[in-house]
């Protein structure tokens, strides 16, 4: 394995061509920031945060349809990042607040208990998240098939990573290279990114969570700028065709359809939803699209597009914190401006 | 947030506390005492006595490693021993709510007297309201403790350029315990909750020029680490390798995406110490109960409020106070 | 993106096994992976993604060396 300290010494003195190179994984900002990667690079090696955060990409009616269903006596079931999100007017956690039911778990398979316990009760699951959670779902979603389990259903917004990273690349987006998710790899395989970087003559780094992990794929990608590759750097999980099992299911239960991204609209094909044939599981998740900013100089979308860095958001700390978040980019812990605020 | 309800983030110890105090209760009786915002207060009376006040509202009641009644007492206690006051008398006010069994309130009270006896305290008087409910129990403890008049005051106030930061032991042990059981994840951890006494005690004997101590509660170190860091006006520097956490805690908190910096302790201090004194600091803490893995994690310097960490890997990180709920975050 | 974990197979069964990290223990779905007792595996809300293969430090040394390649 490649000698750490010669590694960080490229990177600290790195003084070629500034070199931009775009993260697009919530986990991915989180370890960033709490690792302090940044200070350990050059001043011409620049880490931008993308669309990699589930919960801040999701469209402002997705949570106003998740609050009315609450409102209308519905148990919601979500993992905890969503509770703060503001819709457009009001939250999970103001509505739970106000006497709605909404549980946090740490598995959706912990609905199944939860709906044989309570058959008298409707239970929805926020079905939000990339690749990574979507087998999951799909899963799910056999076992409630095989034990005629009626009384759950899903609200959807699940995302697929290459349609949105084409799309930035189509913009002539200021990027040099991308720190390809690691976890959402281990499902679709590195190789789902290589059309990508061979189109638009992008190195892909694949990487883990770890610092010496994200520092190795970061000098990957810098050596290899302007090569269209794709190198991965986290192959004690991560295999070229990724868990083909896993993608079975997924295809079993799921099909592609368009997906509205906060804050750059609608993205064809980016999306998936339950199959017709399953309907009864979904809860009313077509036509989710609108989206309404809560203040209208909010800069989220283009923070959530590397167009500008948190800090040049006119709101960022001076309206806009983690108490009174403006934005989705604030609200989540993965969100960029709330990694910043919090990390510096 | 909302403006007009009080939601769960409001309990986490954290800015969305920090402002409700703020707003609400300073603006209706603040004075130069409450302002402080220490642990506990040091007022005038034939001695100098230190006063505080808290309350209990676990659920469940009964964790591993304790129970409610043990939280309540070593809680004011070791508020009134981090102002160097040596705790002698409790107040205990319960609320309970109809359906409560007599049983879980006899173990209650079974804990509360074995604790106030370890932690050489008398509880001293006591009130109790039943409410229509669902049978939770709530408990609050005021504490009086005796400071000699002499000693000086310890403080944010007293921090100094050069002075050493200790932890007294292993990070995020009773949130983790807590979270443990709602989460359906299983493991041997135990809060840690205990009254410090032994350790307080022995620094004060031996004369160690502390400046200042904070128990490490809800919010986790760097919450604390940070409200010191501002009310002394100081740049506190750490580092990540030299912090006290257990694998376990680590794993548990990779599982929920959480942080240890942010898990909060009910038996752990932070002291700041000066820098002679700080190595047999730690020695006397680590040679009392409780204190096994007490470690010297950083020092002061002069500046602004900055919290920084040295990372594992070398880089820098800039430390807030915690916000929001610390609620597990999965994607 | 998503908060996952490396643990350690302790039990299995048919649809369920029971995974081990540093202490911590709970039960994650096997539907998506072929797992064994004893693998490690990454698991993710519940459910186990992937088997962690300890042997790739070979692949990764190799594309180091294709990377030093690079001018």
């Amino acid at each position: 394995m490649m000698d750490l300290s010669v590694v960080k010494k490229y990177l600290r003195e790195y003084n070629a061509s500034d070199i931009h190179i775009m993260e697009v994984c919530g986990s991915h900002t989180a370890a960033i920031r709490k690792l302090g990667i940044q200070s350990l690079l050059s001043e011409h090696i620049h880490l931008i945060s993308g669309p990699g955060c589930p919960v801040c990409v999701t469209a402002s009616s997705y949570i106003d349809k998740l609050l009315q269903l609450a409102r209308a006596g519905k148990c919601v079931v979500t993992f905890g990042d969503l509770i703060r999100v503001m819709g457009s007017t009001s939250s999970l956690s103001i509505e739970k607040g106000r006497g709605a039911r909404v549980e946090i778990v740490y598995s959706p398979f912990e609905l199944v208990k939860m709906a044989k316990s309570e058959p008298n009760t409707q239970f929805i699951f926020a079905a939000i998240g990339f690749e990574t959670t979507t087998p999951i779902y799909a899963l799910l979603l056999e076992q409630l098939i095989t034990e005629n389990i009626q009384n759950v259903q899903f609200l959807t917004a699940l995302k697929t990573m290459p349609p949105v990273i084409e799309h930035l690349c189509s913009l002539s987006a200021p990027i040099d290279g991308f720190l390809a998710p690691g976890h959402v790899s281990v499902i679709t395989g590195s190789d789902i990114f290589l059309p990508i970087a061979k189109r638009y003559h992008l190195p892909f780094g694949v990487s883990g969570f770890l610092g010496e992990e994200l520092l190795v794929a970061i000098y990957g990608i810098v050596k290899a700028k302007d090569k269209g590759c794709v190198m991965n750097f986290y192959p004690t999980v991560v295999q070229a065709k990724g868990n083909q099992k896993a993608q079975e299911c997924v295809q079993k239960y799921f099909v592609k359809t368009d997906a509205a991204w906060r804050g750059m609209g609608i993205i064809s094909d980016s999306g998936l939803k339950i199959r017709e044939e399953y309907n009864i599981y979904d809860a009313g998740s077509a036509d989710l699209i609108e989206d309404k900013k809560s203040n209208q100089a909010c800069r989220c979308d283009e923070v959530l597009m590397g167009k500008i860095s948190p800090i040049q958001c006119p709101l960022y700390k001076k309206v806009c914190n983690p108490l009174n978040p403006q934005g989705a980019c604030m609200v989540s812990s993965e969100g960029s401006c709330h990694a910043y605020y919090t990390n510096g | 947030m909302s403006k007009n309800y009080v939601t769960m983030a409001h309990g986490s110890g954290g800015l969305e506390t920090e402002k409700l105090i703020d707003e609400v209760f300073a603006t209706a009786f603040g004075n130069e005492y409450l302002s402080q915002m220490e642990d506990s207060t040091i007022v005038c009376g034939s001695h100098k006595i230190a006063l505080t006040t808290d309350s209990f509202v676990v659920t469940p009641t009964e964790f591993p490693g304790g129970d409610i009644g043990r939280l309540c007492i070593c809680g004011t206690v070791n508020d009134l021993l981090m102002r160097g006051a040596m705790p002698k008398y409790l107040t205990c006010g319960f609320i309970i709510e109809e359906g409560a069994s007599i049983d879980s309130l006899k173990t209650i009270a079974q804990s509360m007297g074995e604790t106030a006896r370890e932690a050489n305290v008398l509880i001293v008087a006591g009130d109790t309201k039943v409410v229509n409910g669902k049978g939770d129990i709530y408990i609050n403890t005021t504490g009086v403790g005796f400071i000699d008049k002499e000693q000086e005051e310890l403080g944010a106030r007293r921090c100094e350029q050069g002075d050493c930061i200790i932890v007294s032991g292993k990070l995020g042990e009773h949130h983790a315990a807590i979270l443990s059981s709602r989460m359906n994840i299983e493991n041997h951890i135990q809060s840690d909750c205990a009254p410090l006494n032994q350790m307080v005690v022995a620094l004060l004997e031996e004369k160690i020029q502390i400046h200042a101590m904070r128990d490490v509660t809800r919010g986790g170190l760097a919450t604390i680490l940070k409200e010191l860091a501002v009310a002394s006006n100081k740049n506190f520097i750490i580092c990540e390798d030299s912090l006290p956490v257990s694998d376990t805690i680590k794993d548990f908190c990779g599982l929920l995406g959480l942080d240890p910096l942010y898990m909060g302790n009910e038996g752990k201090m932070v002291a700041i110490v000066s820098k002679n004194h700080a190595q047999r600091a730690v020695e006397i803490i680590q040679s009392s109960s409780y204190g096994h893995d007490a470690a010297i994690i950083g020092h002061i310097e002069n500046g602004d409020g900055k919290l920084l960490m040295e990372t594992s890997i070398g880089g820098l990180r800039n430390l807030e106070v915690l916000t929001g709920e610390g609620l597990p975050r999965i994607c | 993106m998503c908060v996952a974990l490396p643990g350690k197979v302790i039990k299995l069964n048919d649809t369920d096994a029971v995974v081990d990290f540093n202490g911590n223990q709970l039960t994650a779905k096997t539907g998506l992976v072929d797992i064994q007792l004893g693998d490690y595996c990454l698991v993710h809300a519940g459910c186990i993604l992937q088997k962690v293969e300890a042997d790739e430090a070979k692949k990764l040394a190799a594309l180091m060396e294709e990377i030093e390649a690079f001018t």
